[in-house]
């Protein structure tokens, strides 16, 4: 409150609170994930060829591109991080821009592959739909919306770059950025584990 | 510290600058929308008083229906909704109804009563005052994570308009009975509701939990180490992290059970089911108990642990001795919750299981008992000798205490496969669970509730209601649950609508009624509760800023503190439990008074005493 008390002082830790609850966050983001992925290493031993004839019928291609996409944005991110740490807010935008275009590129990329997998009839609750799909939709869903979380404040920051006062938080974009590879970090793990791995 | 900066600091509080800028803010945001930790508590407590009424209320009608089954409700039964009961106005209650009042008084119990209370309340009370901030490291987190809580809620009791009514699956909700619902795809029916209720107020917890370690390892006070914590803070601390590894595993399961609920596949549904609903198989039901009971035995710890450092404060403070073993405290949380990770099988000795496993987690199930002996023990050796005051608070400790020793015997009871395999599914199992839970956990909290209400409102409870009702209520939980034990080991079922229909437990229908009786006084006792929390608030008397004559940093706070908590600035100079150190006049030595001491043979030496009469009364 008043600032003769030195309630509020600095950090313990020295790590600014939004990073330390960020990395506390990851830590239960990753146990949420290892859910999916504990269910699915069960499922698939005892399904084992349901789940070899089903993942040929992944895209694996447009799965490679998205991988790139971003692996691409999380190096865009840790760019505008780093220009927005030396005040270049010319570059912040231009590296921030990209990071949100490769945000909205995965996300398009996901639509055509989804579009294609409704074509086929293969969502939950359609006639093909099999228990790999079932994993496939929950887990690259969950993924899709964590995309989405993190797309909404990267907007946000762009935004408020453009206004007058300008944007000067780089302990927020770094925290959104270790979000972000999180989110980049678990689609390293999903491709693999649908796409790739054939028995 | 300075007498100097003492004042200034005074000076600051009562400036009109000061007082200028919280009377900014909007009555919604002071009071509704308010990021303030204490407020934020308030409301925790308002709503988890209003579910366990709920709650409550729901166990009434099951134990009505055990102990006089067919039956009419007495009172209200005639005016009960047409759906829960057999024919209009009968005040029978049905068969599916009956099942519908287990999940959904588990349910609220568990999610919207003892976990709010215990993580929600105290943790958002307690934190940052024990550790002498101003606020918790993210006060709008905070306020999000309160406010998932009443939709949820909402969310849960909603089930009611659905075609199915209620949840009807047990509060493990386990598939194919909470998959299957008959129902088309896309269809919500309670048991869909219930998952999307559970799932928000999980997240409301790792919200919770996420601020509580960012605000226990970086807003601590000058000079407080980790070990200068109260245990309190401890048991809190070590429950955020099982919040945030234990509820997200949770969240997956209940991602998948909706999928399969809603939209119908079949994770969790084997092959060659016979059902009226179409479905393609492959998935495992099992599957769903180990990923249910891998947070939800964690949870159990979740709901004792942060009641474990209260009852840890209480005790010292009553006893007028340090803790005894402060360190050995931490580390057995510490334990306790480390080994809360390895033992989820226990709950599933009867689901099929390689009974090698079965053994692995029988073992590291009954190694729990030794931490949880290291803490009773040093309870024990906390009151050993000390001088003791015999609070509301300190009753209700002391009873936390005793029942927790009943309900850690009988949990070592199913903790061991062979004992298990006879008693899984009975009443024992009930009386388990409400020993520690209602025993542990809900005395605990009321220890917290006795303890507290002078710093949250600025008033004294009134502490003769409160030994009436500590008293009646310790008399008819016993008379509740104990006979639960003869129950259970009588092979009476956990779920069961009508025990008459067994020849063999028409013998204990008298024990029923007994249990019935007790639950009705029970609930009833806990009005003297609410109305000395609401009467206290109104006419109680004014509550000095340091009423117990304790160590820890929240006394230092004025009597009511406001927005910000304190009127000085905090310094730690020693651990919260100096209770009748050697060479000291008053027989407490606050955590924030300058002063040097040395540690002798386990015995605290007072070098340097310079205390003023700040913060005593």
């Amino acid at each position: 409150m008043s600032a003769a008390l030195n309630l509020s002082h600095e950090p313990v830790t020295k790590i600014p609170h939004g990073k330390v609850a960020m990395w506390t966050f990851l830590a239960s983001e990753l146990m949420f994930f290892s859910g999916f992925f504990g269910t699915f290493i069960v499922l698939r031993n005892t399904n084992y060829d349901a789940f070899f004839e089903a993942s040929h019928h992944l895209n694996w291609v447009l799965a490679l591109v998205n991988t790139f996409i971003l692996i691409g944005s999380s190096l865009t991110m840790a760019m505008a991080i780093y220009q927005l740490e030396r005040r270049q807010n010319g570059q912040f935008q231009v590296y921030l821009g990209l990071t949100i275009l490769g945000a909205f590129g995965f996300l398009i990329v996901k639509y055509f592959e989804y579009s294609a997998k409704w074509h086929d009839g293969l969502f939950p609750s359609q006639d093909n739909h099999t228990l790999f799909y079932s994993f496939y939709f929950l887990m690259t869903g969950f993924h899709a919306l964590h995309v989405v979380g993190g797309l909404i404040p990267m907007l946000f920051m762009l935004f408020k770059s453009f206004t007058n006062r300008g944007y000067n938080h780089p302990i927020k974009v770094e925290t959104l950025g270790l979000y972000w590879h999180f989110v980049d970090l678990m689609w390293i793990f999903i491709f693999p584990a649908l796409y790739l791995i054939f028995p | 510290m300075s007498t100097a900066t003492i004042e200034h600091a005074a000076v600051a509080a009562d400036g009109h600058g000061h007082e200028h800028h919280h009377h900014d803010l909007p009555w919604y945001r002071k009071y509704v929308f308010s990021t303030d930790h204490k407020v934020i508590a308030k409301q925790f407590m308002l709503s988890s008083m209003f579910f366990l009424f709920i709650g409550g209320v729901f166990a009434l009608f099951i134990r009505w229906q055990l102990a006089y089954p067919g039956q009419p409700i007495p009172i209200i039964g005639s005016i009960l909704p047409d759906t829960w009961v057999t024919e209009a106005g009968s005040g029978i209650i049905t068969p599916e109804f009956y099942t519908q009042l287990l999940t959904m008084h588990g349910s609220i119990m568990i999610f919207f009563v003892v976990i709010p209370f215990a993580a929600g309340m105290f943790g958002n009370f307690c934190i940052p005052l024990m550790i002498g901030t101003d606020d918790m490291a993210l006060p709008r987190l905070n306020m999000w994570s309160f406010w998932l809580v009443p939709p949820a809620g909402l969310i849960m009791m909603a089930g009611f308009f659905t075609q199915t009514g209620y949840a009807a699956a047990g509060w493990t909700s386990y598939p194919p009975l909470s998959a299957q619902t008959g129902l088309d795809t896309f269809t919500i029916s309670g048991q869909t509701l219930w998952t999307i209720s559970v799932f928000l107020v999980g997240f409301s917890s790792i919200m919770g939990g996420v601020n509580y370690v960012t605000t226990v390892l970086n807003k601590r006070a000058k000079g407080m180490k980790l070990f200068d914590m109260p245990l309190t803070v401890w048991g809190l601390f070590i429950t955020a992290i099982l919040v945030t590894l234990g509820t997200p595993v949770l969240a997956a399961g209940l991602a998948m059970l909706f999928m399969d609920n809603f939209l119908h596949t079949s994770f969790f549904l084997p092959d060659n089911l016979v059902t009226s609903q179409k479905y393609f198989g492959g998935g495992q039901p099992v599957l769903f108990q180990h990923v249910f009971w891998f947070y939800s035995h964690p949870a159990v710890y979740i709901m004792i642990l942060p009641l474990m450092g209260i009852v840890s404060d209480v005790m010292a403070t009553f006893s007028r001795k340090p803790i005894y073993g402060y360190k050995a405290m931490v580390f057995a949380i510490a334990g306790i919750a480390f080994l809360g990770f390895i033992v989820w099988g226990h709950h599933m000795f009867q689901s099929g299981m390689n009974p090698l496993l079965g053994t692995t987690f029988m073992l590291s199930t009954i190694v729990i008992a030794v931490p949880s002996s290291i803490k009773v023990f040093n309870w024990l050796g906390t009151l050993w000798r000390g001088n003791i005051k015999f609070s509301t608070a300190m009753l209700n400790a002391l009873a936390f205490v005793s029942m927790f020793i009943i309900g850690g015997l009988s949990g070592v009871f199913m903790a061991s496969a062979p004992v298990d395999i006879y008693i899984h599914d009975t009443y024992f199992i009930v009386a388990h669970i409400h020993y520690v839970l209602f025993g542990g956990s809900l005395f605990g909290i009321f220890a917290g509730i006795y303890y507290w209400y002078p710093k949250m409102y600025g008033k004294m409870l009134n502490e003769r209601l409160g030994r009436q009702h500590f008293i009646l209520t310790f008399i008819t939980f016993n008379l509740t649950f104990f006979p639960m034990h003869v129950l259970g080991l009588g092979g009476h079922m956990r779920r069961i609508y009508d025990p008459n229909v067994y020849d063999f437990l028409k013998g204990l229908s008298d024990v029923n009624e007994i249990i019935t009786i007790g639950a009705i006084a029970l609930g009833f006792s806990q009005l003297i509760l609410v109305f000395n929390v609401v009467w206290s608030l109104k006419v109680g008397k004014k509550a000095p800023r340091n009423p117990w004559r304790a160590n820890s940093l929240e006394w230092a706070a004025p009597e009511h503190p406001g927005h910000g908590n304190f009127d000085q600035d905090i310094t730690v100079y020693r651990g919260p439990y100096e209770f009748s150190v050697e060479g000291r006049t008053s027989d407490y030595w606050p955590q924030w008074e300058p002063g040097a001491s040395k540690t002798v043979n386990h015995k605290t030496v007072v070098l340097e005493d310079d205390t003023k009469t700040f913060g005593a009364h």
